[in-house]
């Protein structure tokens, strides 16, 4: 059987981002797929060396637009550590807060595309009408429906108050009798099930092999949260349970979603409720002592990780994102290879992907058509025989480990 | 003429969109998509999304243009047939906004494209997305 080459995207229907995959056919089935990133790719980590501390809040929660509130608290926990920061309990908990309804709408909001990805349009349209309870309610807390700005060094910039608090109990009567519904739709529901059962297998060995994170992560019964396992905000004091499932597969991981969302709406009430009183901020020094240090989140589509190297100045020396998406994709020619060409679009969804959190290097193309790529040794070494090549010979320049 | 009067009549009746992420950070995506749900619902306005560029006759951009996605934004307006128009949704559309200065950014869509409506906000909600498309519409009346 001959085989094919289809090109999908940077612009497709079916995709929401800008990025693009190579897929290899053999009749139906797909052969080998490639992804390629880096349309997205702004320069954000360079931007964050040349802005303030308090700057770079704001530039980092735009990295993505649906876990804005997840890189923005990953990195003020970062700052907040070199700084030796002691935060306020109160702001831990608006932020644990905001993060637990940015994940309700995130949620929410990838239950519609799962559900416009396989035709099932309906769904599209309730799961989203259902996502505005919890976008109003951001609006109230937050004031922006996305990109939210809660956070500053050393706390939080908004209180809330009981009446907020209230509204956010109403909101979630409505929020939970809806998802009762969607867990018996992942469940029960039969057309549901065939479509997606069997479909982006990824076993728990191969999630162990290529460390993907989050909701794909747990479907294939990994049972790790960083909530959980290194808890930071006011998770520490929360009971949760993490949900994990059996199926590994695109099901599993609607089923994990759709639970997720009651552990939420559980997390919402009990923060309410054991939230204590007192400031939201601590006051914080504008210029950070020189440090390192690494900061860990579940974000909604799995763990956020944030490095920060500060020298002192106001300005950090290096900010260091490894967004959610980008462990995900190691694994998606995984998932892809051997499914049908029909199943990539749900295949692909079904991680959630995110490419502006993940677009974080970029590929040299030759004008020419050609590619060439660099790994940090090879372009040491190609720096060094350029050189040598205009005469400029740095004599005891080790070229690598065991050479020369 | 009449005939380019019911031209214009039908082609403010029933506007098709075409979406390009031109390098953002997915909120104003969302929000154009929200615009579609049953809360905000454009569709009752014959406004539609389309997937290919040759069906559309206004180009939704969201987002810095990235160095990336400067040439692939070009063929995406080009393929479009006439009359067309741009609108920048957001304000990193529109100016780039926080992304000004990033060495990936050439800056905002109106470096690269003619743009007809600039919609600011951070993201611009569905309501001013709305606002905007329906203003763009009534200059065509002119």
């Amino acid at each position: 059987m001959g085989k094919f080459v289809i090109p999908v995207g940077p612009q497709h229907p079916a995709l929401e981002e800008p990025e693009s995959f190579s897929l290899m056919l053999e009749g139906e089935r797909v052969a080998a797929a490639n992804v390629t990133l880096g349309y997205n790719h702004r320069g954000i980590e360079k931007a964050c060396e040349s802005r303030t501390y308090i700057q770079d809040i704001y530039l980092l929660e735009r990295i993505c637009g649906i876990c804005s509130h997840a890189h923005s608290t990953c990195y003020v926990q970062t700052v907040e550590d070199v700084a030796g920061l002691e935060v306020p309990k109160r702001a831990l908990y608006i932020r644990s807060l905001i993060g637990e309804l940015e994940r309700v709408h995130s949620h929410l909001l990838w239950l519609g595309i799962a559900g416009h990805e396989i035709g099932f349009e309906s769904l599209f349209m309730y799961s989203w009408k259902d996502r505005e309870v919890v976008m109003d309610i951001l609006e109230l807390l937050t004031g922006n429906r996305v990109n939210y700005g809660m956070n500053t060094v050393g706390g939080v910039r908004r209180d809330i108050t009981p009446e907020q608090a209230q509204d956010v109990l109403k909101a979630l009567v409505i929020l939970e009798e809806k998802t009762k519904y969607y867990i018996q739709l992942a469940n029960e529901e039969v057309t549901l099930i065939d479509r997606l059962q069997g479909v982006g297998r990824l076993s728990k060995e191969d999630v162990l092999k290529y460390g993907a994170t989050g909701p794909v992560m747990r479907a294939a019964g990994v049972s790790r949260d960083i909530r959980k396992d290194d808890p930071y905000a006011a998770y520490g004091e929360l009971d949760f349970e993490v949900i994990t499932d059996t199926h590994a597969d695109v099901l599993g991981r609607t089923v994990v979603r759709v639970k997720e969302l009651m552990e939420s709406y559980k997390m919402i009430r009990q923060i309410l409720k054991q939230m204590p009183d007192g400031p939201i901020t601590v006051r914080a020094p504008k210029k950070i002592p020189a440090g390192e240090a690494v900061s860990r989140y579940e974000a909604p589509r799995g763990e956020d990780i944030h490095y920060l190297r500060s020298d002192g100045t106001d300005k950090p020396d290096r900010v260091k994102v490894r967004a959610p998406t980008l462990a995900n994709l190691a694994a998606i020619s995984n998932m892809l290879e051997g499914g049908y060409l029909a199943d990539v679009p749900i295949v692909i969804a079904a991680i959630d992907p995110c490419f502006s959190c993940t677009d974080r290097a970029i590929k040299v193309v030759n004008a020419s058509g050609g590619e060439s790529m660099f790994d940090w040794e090879g372009l040491r070494r190609y720096s060094i025989d350029w050189y040598r090549k205009q005469g400029i010979d740095m004599k005891g320049t080790k070229l690598s480990r065991g050479e020369d | 003429m009449i005939v380019d009067r019911i031209v214009t009549w039908a082609r403010m009746k029933s506007p098709w969109i075409v979406h390009f992420n031109s390098g953002a950070c997915n909120a104003c995506d969302i929000e154009v998509l929200a615009a579609l749900t049953p809360r905000y619902d454009v569709e009752r306005f014959g406004i539609l999304l389309k997937g290919s560029p040759r069906h559309a006759d206004v180009l939704v951009c969201s987002g810095p243009v990235t160095l990336q996605q400067k040439e692939r934004l070009k063929t995406i307006y080009e393929q479009m047939s006439e009359p067309k128009f741009v609108l920048a949704v957001g304000t990193c559309a529109s100016s780039a906004g926080v992304f000004n200065g990033c060495y990936g950014v050439c800056g905002g869509v109106d470096t690269v494209l003619p743009v007809s409506a600039y919609i600011p906000g951070c993201p611009a909600r569905p309501e001013a997305i709305i606002d905007g498309v329906v203003k763009l519409l009534k200059s065509l009346k002119k």
